[in-house]
């Protein structure tokens, strides 16, 4: 009798100043944690890519609550919705963004640009990147072994076995920019997506003068300036021998595309050019606006534009 | 027989052209100059198209401290400032020159005398090795005149030449040694006098005891020079193995280099090209090239003038085979694979390699078996088939760790490896990446 007393006491004793303990030490080394942290978090994709260029998606909550303002900030993978989700714990603003895309600037398929060598190292793009130039004439444009195809978490991004080349699917691609720091030579590009998904963009990025660069590709940007010239909003430049369309100044005429001879502008997910009489082909590019709306409906069924042909 | 204390592998020597005389190559029709032919910032061209240069006329002017200046090998006309597909595999701007001619700058002594006495101070001469655009001729082409300045706190206490060639196939320095032992060591008395010390040691491997023989002989002449044979090891041609194996001294991994442990490596291309530029006024602008290998026809060892393309030397030598799988600038440890013939010799390219088709095949990689050989091949006790694969994981903070930055980039590791690993692919990549962490790092502080 006396020892079940004892071992019950004694528990309950012991019991007693730890729980003591806890509830003190609790209150004292309390660490307080704004709780509209753990709000922000729970509203955000937890995809944990770090496209918003913080550690995962409760830094970028933390951040968020602390800076006290949502300007330059964004989940490209929830986008403006999930922005305004945000906005509205933190009685805050929501910048404006604009939805985003990956965007592959290189066209040098195997039939537009031949192989001159043969790479038999690791299949990896930073390592070939680091050995040469690349299988072929271009030591600009993509080396085709994937490097952006391993950093999509996404799955929003594949090689395309016929070209050499990576293809973005744009309904799943956050533009969370993973396969853009992942390319050694810098060639996707996150662009606006574009008014009804449709965008204009130089699908080149070898630098080397006009004849080099034709030589080691079909479809490579040569430095004419000729889009430039005839660009009437003065959206492209070029540097270095090589065009470079601003998406914030271009308002998608298509004009530039007509022009260059080398079809290195490419203006992805617009409805085919009808085939028309030579004046009134050339007048329509000029005002596109009113044709925009007639083409909504051919664009979400089937997309068969110049672009998807060309890879 | 002295020899480096940690690793080291035994590749077949292949020394196919060790019997083949010095022969000097018909002049180019143009010649290509690329700008950025040595280690630290390009050469900034001082011509432009249609300026007359004769051989030895300074085309482009040093870009910084660790730079050089490029002397035209020939006489003619700059066609035009471009660009040219060098033996790293990108495009760099180059100055093309068209040979008209033979005419030499009336300020270089053309004899064949031997010329012993230099009155110059050690200044003097450092700076006409800075003046001439002497690089390291080993391949790694650092500036001779900065190794030669050492930097405050620390004193050269010996020279030692690299005679070693370790590299397979290649016998440039080889031939050089057998005749021009003279005038390397008068070249390698100046360095030692331009790097203040009295002691000189020249280090060959017992693969070439002719070189040996005749280097002992000779080098009786000179004070304070000594000839070490020895014991046939790759990569004993390293810097920091030819040190340990020299005099016995380890460099502490980096940033130390050798001058901390009182040591000034060059080769024994450079001693000679600093004889020809302090003695004879002559720029560097010519250099041995070992043409070389299994199937082509006549390997041979040719005194190049600079800028001379590729295919020029491989014709001189039987042509290119019909089975070539490979070209490769270099040795074929070290070396690189070219991506066409027409890339010009530079200062340092020590040899052109043909292999055949089934040399160059890389085999199939198989999955590591844990043997360890690679760990014992390693001249810098590392761990190589950890490095690769903390790199194939982007680990970067493990592999700085387990010491990337001491790779010597030799191959060892991948030459042993039974299952072909592409270990050295990796830890290249490794090595780029914490050296870009390691300088952001620095340049915060």
């Amino acid at each position: 009798m006396d020892l079940i007393l004892i071992a019950v006491v004694s528990l309950g004793a012991i019991g007693l100043i730890a729980a003591i303990i806890l509830y003190v030490a609790s209150k004292k080394f309390a660490v307080y944690e704004d709780p509209r942290i753990a709000q922000v978090a729970e509203v955000l994709p937890q995809a944990n890519c770090g496209g918003c260029g913080y550690p995962g998606c409760s830094g970028f909550a933390a951040a968020c609550v602390k800076a006290g303002s949502l300007e330059g900030k964004l989940c490209p993978v929830g986008g403006q919705p999930t922005m305004e989700k945000v906005a509205g714990i933190l009685g805050l603003e929501a910048a404006a963004s604009e939805p985003k895309v990956a965007v592959v600037r290189c066209n040098g398929t195997c039939a537009n640009r031949p192989r001159v060598t043969q790479y038999d190292g690791v299949r990896s793009c930073v390592i070939a990147n680091s050995t040469y130039g690349g299988e072929t004439g271009c030591t600009f444009g993509c080396l085709g072994c994937g490097d952006c195809v391993a950093a999509c978490k996404f799955d929003a991004i594949r090689m395309n076995p016929e070209t050499g080349l990576p293809e973005v699917d744009e309904e799943k691609c956050t533009a969370c920019g993973a396969c853009s720091k992942a390319c050694p030579r810098a060639i996707i590009e996150i662009r606006p997506k574009g008014k009804n998904n449709r965008r204009v963009y130089v699908q080149c990025v070898n630098k080397d003068k006009g004849v080099i660069a034709r030589k080691a590709c079909a479809a490579a940007c040569i430095g004419c300036g000729k889009c430039v010239k005839t660009c009437p909003f003065e959206a492209i430049t070029l540097a270095a021998n090589l065009a470079y369309i601003d998406p914030a100044k271009c308002k998608s005429c298509r004009k530039c595309e007509m022009e260059c001879p080398q079809n290195a502008i490419i203006a992805k997910n617009f409805p085919p050019r009808k085939p028309k009489p030579e004046g009134e082909a050339a007048a329509k590019p000029a005002a596109p606006k009113p044709s925009a709306p007639k083409a909504e409906a051919p664009k979400a069924e089937a997309p068969k534009t110049e672009a998807p042909k060309a890879e | 027989m002295k020899t480096f204390r940690i690793g080291g592998v035994h590749p077949a020597e292949n020394k196919l052209s060790a019997g083949k005389a010095i022969e000097t190559l018909a002049l180019p029709k143009q010649a290509v100059f690329p700008l950025s032919q040595h280690i630290g910032a390009p050469a900034a061209a001082i011509v432009k198209k249609g300026d007359l240069v004769k051989v030895g006329t300074k085309i482009a002017e040093a870009g910084g401290f660790v730079s050089a200046p490029i002397f035209s090998s020939v006489s003619g006309k700059v066609n035009k400032v471009d660009s040219v597909i060098d033996a790293s595999g990108y495009r760099k701007p180059a100055i093309f020159i068209d040979v008209e001619g033979d005419e030499w700058e009336e300020t270089i002594d053309r004899s064949t005398d031997l010329v012993k006495e230099c009155n110059l101070t050690p200044e003097e001469i450092v700076a006409k090795i800075k003046d001439a655009g002497i690089v390291g001729m080993g391949g790694a082409c650092f500036p001779t005149h900065v190794k030669l300045m050492p930097p405050p706190g620390c004193k050269a206490e010996c020279v030692i030449i690299n005679a070693v060639e370790c590299e397979p196939y290649l016998t440039a320095d080889h031939r050089l040694m057998l005749e021009k032992a003279d005038q390397i060591l008068v070249g390698v008395s100046l360095l030692m006098k331009a790097a203040k010390v009295t002691r000189g040691y020249i280090g060959i491997e017992n693969n070439k005891p002719d070189a040996i023989q005749l280097m002992t002989e000779k080098a009786r002449n000179y004070t304070g020079i000594e000839v070490v044979p020895l014991k046939v090891k790759y990569p004993q041609g390293g810097e920091k193995q030819l040190i340990d194996a020299v005099i016995g001294r380890q460099v502490p991994a980096p940033p130390a280099i050798p001058i901390n442990v009182g040591a000034v490596v060059q080769n024994v291309g450079t001693a000679y090209a600093v004889y020809e530029a302090v003695m004879k006024n002559k720029p560097l602008f010519e250099r041995v090239v070992t043409v070389t290998g299994k199937s082509l026809q006549n390997p041979s060892n040719f005194l190049t003038r600079m800028g001379t393309p590729m295919s020029q030397l491989i014709d001189a030598a039987g042509g290119l085979p019909a089975d070539t799988g490979k070209v490769i600038g270099g040795g074929p440890m070290m070396g690189k694979a070219l991506v066409n013939t027409e890339v010009p010799i530079c200062k340092g390219s020590s040899g052109v390699l043909i292999m055949n088709d089934k040399e160059a095949r890389r085999a199939e990689p198989e999955p590591c078996i844990r043997c360890a050989k690679c760990v014992s091949a390693c001249p810098m006790g590392l761990e190589p088939y950890l490095l690769a694969t903390c790199s194939a994981l982007k680990d970067w903070e493990r592999v700085e760790k387990e010491m990337i930055m001491s790779c010597i980039e030799c191959g060892s590791c991948q030459f042993t490896c039974p299952s072909h690993r592409p270990m050295l692919d990796y830890i290249r990549m490794g090595k780029g990446k914490v050296g870009g962490i390691i300088r952001a790092r620095n340049a915060k502080k």
